[in-house]
This record gives C-alpha cells, structure tokens and sequence, in this order.
C-alpha cells in the first residue's frame, strides 16, 4: 500500500469513525432533551414547596420525565399517585426524619465529577456540605434527625480495573462532628476482636442516637454488625445480611438476603428479622432487590426496583404475608416525613 | 504527535554536545522511527479509549445500572494472574514467525470489541467478564508492541523511543477522562455515548496500527529477524523450550531477578495514595486527583528520563527510579508539614514510573536476542508486574495487623535492601 494510500484510507477512517462517534453523542444528547419534556400519561409535576415536616407527605427522587425529573417531590404518603410538587433539588440519594434530609449530591467540575453530602434543613436549604470519596451508594438519617450516614464506593480508579470498596461516614447533625470512616471502629468478630484489611461496612440503619446496625463484609462474606456510637465498637450479630433497616419500633430488620443457587446477576431476596428470636422471615417479594428498604409504617416496607422510566417504588408487608404492590412510577428514594 | 517532535530540540538544549558515550560514533540518530511514532499514536488514542471507560465505570454501575459494585475487585488476583500468563503467550506467539504485529492487532482489536459489549452487558458478572476480556487483549498485546518499539530503534536511542511512547501512552490516559466527561456534559447520562466514542477511539488505533506499523520491523536489529524466516540460515526455531531458555542467559536472569525482587518492593499506587491521605491529611476531594498528579510528571519526564537512559546507562537510571520511589516512601513515613511536601511525593512517585517503566523494557531489549524479543520483554515484565502484585497483597495484610508507619519502614528496609542487591548485580558493562 502505498503512501498517500493509507494516508486516504487513515482519513476516511477517521471520518467514518468520527461520525459515528459524533452521531452517537447526539442521539444520546437528544434523549437528555426528550427526558426533559413531560410524558403523555405521566403523573402531573410541578413545582412548589417541598418540607421534610409536611405532615403525612413522601418525599422522594422524581424520575418520571419532565422539566422536574430527578428532583425530589413530595405526595401524601396515602396517595402516592397524586400529582407531585418538586423542589429544584437533586441528588444520587436522599433521605429523611425529624425535618433533616441528606442529599448525596453531584457537582460538574472541569476536571470531572465530584461528590458532596449535603444536609438539609426542613425547607430543603443546605446547612453543611462534606466532601465524599466516591459515588454515593446508601444514605440514612436517625429517627431524631441528630445523626446521619452515608456510604459511598470509592477506587475503581485502575486500567480497566475494579477494585471497589465502600466507605461510610457518620456525621453529629447538631455538631458537625464526622467520623470519616466507620473502619476506625474497633471490630468484634464471633467475641473475639477482628482485623482484616479487606474489612468493608456499609447501610447503616440507626436504632436511636447511640447504637445502629449497618453490613459488615470481609473474606467474601457478609454480616449484620450492631454499632455503638460511644465506644466506637462493631459487633458482628449474624452472618448473610446486607443493607438492614430496622423497624420503627426497633425489634426487627428487613434485609437483602444472599440466597443460593440463584443467578448471580439477581442474587437477592428481601427476608425480615425478628431480632428477639433471631428467625428470618422470606417477604412475599420474589424478584431480586438490591436496594436498603424503607419503612412506610409498622407493617410494611418500600424499595425500588427497575421500571420502564428508571425505577419505581413497591411496597409489600414485612410480615411475609400479602403480595408486592407498586406505589409509585418512576420514583427512587422514599422518605416519610412528618 | 508533538511531544515526539519536541523530543530532538529538548535534548538538545539539554546541552550535551557529543551524543554521548553510550552513543557510538557516527551514529547519532537523533530522531525516533515511525513505526515508535505510529506504536505511540495508538497507545495514545486506545488509552484515551479505555481510561473514557474507567473513567465513568463507577458512576455508570452505580447510578447508571444501579448497581452494588462491592466484590468487584475480588477478581481482581485472577485477573492480574491471568494478564500475566497471556502476556508470556502473546509474548511467546509473537516470536513464533515473526507475527508482532499480528498478535498485537489481536490485543489491540480484542479490547476493541470489548467496548461495544459493554452496551450489552447490564449485570456485574457480565460486566466483569468484559473488563477481563479487555484486560486479556492489553495483555497479549504489550510484549509484541514493545518488541516491535525495539526492533525498529537503533540500540543505541532506545531509551528515547521507549520513553517517547510512553509520554504519549500517558497522555492519552489523562485524555481519557477528560474526553468521557465532555461526552456526558453534551449528553447528560450519556453512558452508551460514552462506550460508542470509547469503541470508535480504539477501532481508530485498530486503524493507524494496520496502516501504519510494518508487518517486518526495519530498523537496524533486525538482521537476526531475517533468520527466522526459514531454518535455513541455522538459525534455531523459536520454541517454548528457546524462550524459557532466555532465563539461562545471565543477563537476562539478572534482569528478571532484579525487576521482580525491586517489584516485591514496590507498593501499590492505591496505598501511595491511601498514605497520602492518612499521613499527610490530604482532603477528601483531593482524593481522585492523586492519580492524575503522578501521571503528569510521568508524562513530562519519560522522554528526558529515556534520553539520560540512552547516555549514562538504562540500568544506572532504573536503580535511580526506585531511589526516587525509596525518597518518596521516606517523605510519607517523616511527614514533615508543608503544602509542598504531598506534591513532592506525586514528583517523586512520576519519576519512578518515568525512570522505570520503559527504562526497564528498553534495558530489557539490550538483553534479549532479536528473535525472542518479544518472549524476553514478556518474562520480565511479568515477572515484575506479579511480584508488585504479591507486594500489594502482603502490604494490604500488614497494613491492618502492623500499622502503616511499621509497612512503610518495611517497605523501605526491603527497596534499599534489593536496590543495593540490584546496583552490585547490575554492575558492570551493559549489553546493547
């Protein structure tokens, strides 16, 4: 081949290529645009005053399309498919008690992203910002509103590599008080003091201002971990439980549950915990739920779950009873306000 | 491109009038082949292809597929072990004929590929099962890339060849992110934008490397390449048993012994980066843009550092880098206050790179005969890369049990330790 050849060839290349390279961002550019427009059959969205103590209201990330999507909306939590009033605030995750929200956030910079939790008072207005490490992955506040955490991934850094690991942070809401990592804690493994360097904590869920449970993972296995706050002490509770939530009156947890002989692509089950006995209950859930749950009220409890415009919100009973129902269309985050 | 041509007149100011001792007479071939420009380009733009992808892997699976990552890296020894092993066979089938470019238009062509499957795969495992495919290709793909850089090089400049493709490697992996984050700030969640760009960007090196790398390299060294064409020259076929035989020259054993014991050393950048932030409080938000900081002064100094390489010694520069490495270790375990003092430790953690990575190959190339070049390059270069590995096992192990004062400590007593091993094996006149 000669010369001016390849030199042809390495242009109608670079053209070809180029195009498809330069089509492909403008398709996807116009279907940032078509989100952005309202969907025919879509509940109605507009903007207004969204308040974390807004008696009886559900805030959560709006996904449904529209000039308002991924902002957080509020409804009447007994009637979810009302028309939804959105606050121009968005976030990776979200959540909500007593009037103080976290929002994990991200900011465009010019040397890419980067990731703020920000914590919001009752009219969603930021009182601190902290700076993360990674992408956002849980988030909870405590039932008083005193104490938040959150949980990012962070590394993944590597040629084409993945490496992750979690990272989760507790802030004192009332001091600002953080502590960076929760691997500071000391660990108790089956009541003996534990040190691993692959030791991973992630989905706190709180008790009340001084104890939490959260994940702990280490050697390809997880455990439920009960936390306290004043001694700064992990303790391992059972082995196989990710991503706990514990019940408004603090006896039991619902939890994602590895269970095998599944498809590792949909690994896991929603169980429910009675922590006085220790007996696991199977939710009436049959899909896979990689999501920490929320509790609507003593009875029942909300995940998301892949739909047709992002994710929508299910509910079914923690008791194993009853059957799945969808609560919202394309919605992601619930909190129960008020 | 610019960075190759800039190379002869920074040298030049450099101010050495005779091209040096190491140079041979008459021979002071000042500007780099095009194959090593074509080799560079493609290195250049296949990392801007693969480094758009890591750049947005966490984002995309977290808030993109919403999913968990964790145990992400669990396969990560697999995948490291399995890199190594094809990197010896791509390394091995290179030599077997003569085929470098072949075997490395496989590599280069395999990541490729990888990239449009990342729009189909929306599970973990999927996922996972791409990245290793595209690990394996950049594994088959390094040993004949880097014979190819050597058998088109005058012996005698090779350190300025490998160092100019590394500049440029390194430049299109801080291209990479930049390019990805420029894709989603036109197409907001545009991941699938992301990966079709991405995959353009590396059938785009597919390209330049067809066009513009010659099936035979003809630089100056490969007159024992001819040789392989047809036993009939006497010259012996290349066997598995002739590339495990390398190791029984000296000073390719010596090499290897010594990569890998420095390798065993060399901690992981991820902790270099961890202890930066526990030692020298480093903010969080800094945090990503550590990375970045090490692979600037990569990118500036690779050329110099294979300029100075081709004149006092690829060896003598080697042992220097991981003097560099064994500064840097030291300014983490003293932590002196200062807002110069974690710069100076992303100054010293570049030079090693600069100094090491394509010293080392281009040393290695001196060693090794023209027609197991590409096995040779392979060894020695797995060899290190598995021992850096066992490294950052061990240091992830101790880190925990010992505390990361006692690591570092370790870490230096064992650098200064095989440093001194390596200066007195190494002594001595180096082949060419």
């Amino acid at each position: 081949m000669s010369r001016r050849a390849r030199v042809v060839a390495l242009l109608a290349g670079v053209v070809l290529l180029g195009s498809v390279a330069f089509a492909s961002v403008l398709h996807a550019a116009g279907r940032a645009g078509e989100r952005d427009r309202p969907r025919p059959g879509g509940p109605s969205v507009a903007a207004g005053a969204v308040r974390l103590d807004a008696r009886g209201a559900m805030v959560f990330r709006n996904m449904e399309w529209g000039p308002h999507r991924d902002e957080l909306v509020s409804v009447p939590a007994a009637d979810p498919g009302a028309a939804r009033t959105a606050a121009p605030v968005r976030c990776l995750r979200f959540h909500a008690a007593a009037g103080v929200g976290v929002c994990l956030r991200k900011v465009d910079g010019a040397l890419g992203e980067s990731y703020f939790a920000s914590i919001v008072d009752s009219g969603l207005r930021t009182l601190r910002d902290y700076p993360l490490a990674g992408v956002p992955s849980r988030t909870r506040v405590s039932p008083s509103g005193h104490l938040a955490a959150w949980t990012v991934f962070a590394g993944g850094d590597s040629y084409a590599g993945g490496d992750f690991s979690t990272r989760t942070s507790i802030v004192d809401v009332r001091t600002g008080a953080l502590t960076a990592s929760l691997e500071s804690y000391a660990i108790v493994k089956d009541g003996r003091p534990y040190h691993a360097a692959d030791v991973n904590l992630w989905g706190v869920t709180f008790a009340d201002d001084a104890r939490f449970y959260a994940t702990l993972a280490t050697k390809g296995r997880t455990y439920l971990v009960r936390g306290d706050l004043a001694t700064r002490t992990v303790t391992t509770v059972r082995a196989n439980v990710e991503c706990p939530s514990l019940s408004p009156d603090g006896t039991r947890l619902v939890f994602k549950k590895r269970v095998a002989g599944l498809s590792p692509d949909e690994p896991w089950r929603l169980y429910a915990l009675d922590l006085a006995s220790m007996r696991e209950t199977p939710l009436a859930e049959g899909r896979s739920v990689d999501d920490q749950v929320v509790w609507a009220d003593a009875r029942t409890v909300v995940y998301g779950l892949a739909g047709d415009f992002g994710a929508d919100l299910w509910s079914v009973p923690a008791d194993g009873s009853g059957a799945p129902r969808r609560v919202a269309g394309a919605a992601l985050n619930p909190a129960y306000v008020g | 491109m610019y960075l190759a041509e800039r190379g002869p007149d920074q040298a030049a100011e450099s101010g050495d009038p005779s091209p040096g001792s190491a140079v041979r007479p008459g021979r002071a071939v000042r500007a780099v082949p095009a194959t090593v420009l074509a080799l560079g380009t493609v290195s250049l733009i296949t990392d801007v292809s693969s480094e758009m992808v890591a750049a947005v892997l966490p984002l995309y699976l977290v808030a993109g597929l919403g999913l968990s990552p964790l145990g992400f890296g669990l396969l990560d020894g697999v995948y490291n072990g399995v890199s190594g092993l094809v990197r010896l066979f791509g390394g091995h089938l290179a030599d077997r004929g003569g085929r470098h470019k072949a075997v490395a238009l496989a590599g280069y062509g395999l990541s490729a590929l990888c990239k449009p499957l990342l729009l189909l795969a929306h599970t973990l495992p999927a996922i996972g099962a791409v990245l290793a495919l595209d690990r394996a290709g950049k594994g088959l793909r390094t040993a004949p890339r880097d014979a190819l850089i050597s058998l088109s090089t005058p012996p005698e400049t090779r350190g300025r060849a490998f160092g100019v493709h590394r500049a440029m490697d390194t430049g299109g992996a801080l291209l990479g992110p930049l390019a990805a984050f420029l894709v989603l700030g036109a197409a907001a969640e545009g991941y699938d934008a992301v990966f079709t760009v991405s995959f353009c960007a590396a059938a785009l090196g597919v390209l330049v490397l067809v066009l513009f790398v010659p099936s035979r390299p003809t630089g100056p060294d490969t007159r024992p390449a001819a040789a392989r064409d047809g036993a009939a020259d006497g010259a012996p076929p290349v066997t598995l048993r002739s590339a495990v035989a390398l190791l029984g020259r000296p000073e390719v054993r010596r090499l290897a012994v010594c990569a890998a014991l420095l390798g065993l050393t060399t901690v992981s950048d991820a902790f270099v980066y961890l202890m930066l932030r526990h030692r020298l409080g480093i903010a969080e938000q800094w945090f990503p843009l550590l990375p970045l900081g090490t692979a600037v002064v990569f990118l500036l100094l690779a050329l110099p550092l294979g300029v100075l390489a081709d004149r006092v010694g690829r060896r003598r520069v080697f042992l220097a880098g991981h003097l560099a490495l064994l500064a840097a270790y030291g300014l983490l375990l003293a932590a002196p206050a200062g807002p110069v003092v974690p710069f100076a430790v992303l100054a010293l953690h570049g030079a090693f790179y600069a100094a090491t990575d394509g010293v080392l190959a281009a040393a290695a190339a001196g060693a090794v005969p023209a027609e197991l070049r590409a096995s040779g390059l392979a060894l020695i270069g797995t060899g290190q890369a598995l021992a850096r590995f066992c490294c950052s096992i061990a240091v992830g192990a101790a880190w925990t049990a010992l505390g990361d004062r006692a690591v570092l400590r370790a870490a230096m007593a064992g650098l200064a330790l095989c440093a001194a091993w390596a200066a007195y094996a190494l002594r001595g006149r180096e082949a060419r």
